[in-house]
């Protein structure tokens, strides 16, 4: 059977992937499918510590935050069409309305 | 070469498969230069991460993430990619990629989650089950864990007639001023 600890390196390497993208992309969709990539690090994360524990409470907080990354993505996407209708642009560095 | 494949299962094989899958599509999302690209890459990595859902035998999670992952939120990317990008200057997106400010923070990410990692002396509490779970999955969210699932309920109403009312045209102006046009 796997072993957890590579469960949870590949959890960290996702994260961590994610996190590089969150950071280095300026395009608006390509930011939110690296916030889904690290949800889905801290899914299987969750998961594996659950497995470890032999409880099902692993699975419910993984339940929970699928239904939270639905949620985010769907008002993301929306905000992305408005500022898109708007400004004809999906470059973060573009949309600095809020700055200073 | 032989004695390394020695000691290898042939799941130990399919696992590190699925997450060679799951990390090389992952840096195909982050990395690629056209946003397409990146929207089916993502398809990878969500279904290497339900390939390793099963490996924990957490066979619920699993179908759950294809059915809201892949056939939701992955379907939704595509269509603000088809939204917001004329489909024929599609290669032409998010240049500036500044790789030397992005990856400090992220080799100082790995490094503590991987000293966390290191240092603390993970054990099993109880042999793991490896049964299928949906039946007592249920049974949890009906009972102990009642209240984060109406929550979540909730939350999931609020946030799509949110999407909604922010995503749609603003009708009301185009009605006043098309009556307007009709009185004059």
């Amino acid at each position: 059977m796997v072993p957890n600890e590579q469960i949870l390196g590949l959890a960290a390497v996702l994260f961590a992937v994610g996190a590089i993208g969150f950071v280095a992309r300026r395009n608006v969709l390509i930011v939110l499918m690296s916030v889904e990539l690290m949800l889905n690090a801290s899914n299987l994360a969750l998961v594996g510590y659950g497995r470890l524990r032999a409880a099902l409470d692993g699975h419910v907080f993984a339940f929970l935050v699928i239904a939270v990354a639905a949620a985010e993505a769907a008002v993301g996407l929306a905000i992305v069409i408005a500022v898109y209708r708007r400004r004809r642009t999906a470059n973060l560095d573009e949309v600095k309305t809020l700055r200073n | 070469m032989n004695q390394l494949l020695e000691g290898l299962t042939l799941s130990d094989l399919t696992f590190y498969l699925v997450a060679a899958l799951t990390i090389v599509s992952a840096a195909g999302v982050v990395f690629s230069k056209s946003i397409v690209y990146s929207a089916f890459a993502l398809l990878g990595t969500f279904g290497g991460v339900a390939g390793l859902y099963l490996f924990l035998a957490a066979d619920t999670i699993a179908i759950v993430q294809i059915m809201i992952y892949v056939g939701g939120i992955l379907v939704l990317l595509l269509f603000a990619v088809m939204m917001t990008h004329k489909i024929e200057s599609v290669d032409v997106t998010s240049r500036s990629m500044d790789l030397h400010k992005a990856l400090p923070p992220a080799v100082v990410l790995i490094a503590l989650i991987g000293v966390i990692a290191k240092k603390t002396e993970w054990k099993l509490l109880k042999a793991p089950d490896d049964n299928p779970i949906t039946a007592k999955l249920g049974d949890a969210f009906l009972g102990d864990y009642l209240l984060p699932f109406e929550v979540a309920s909730l939350v999931l109403v609020v946030a799509l007639v949110g999407a909604v009312v922010m995503a749609r045209r603003e009708v009301k102006g185009d009605f006043s001023r098309k009556a307007e046009k009709e009185s004059e």
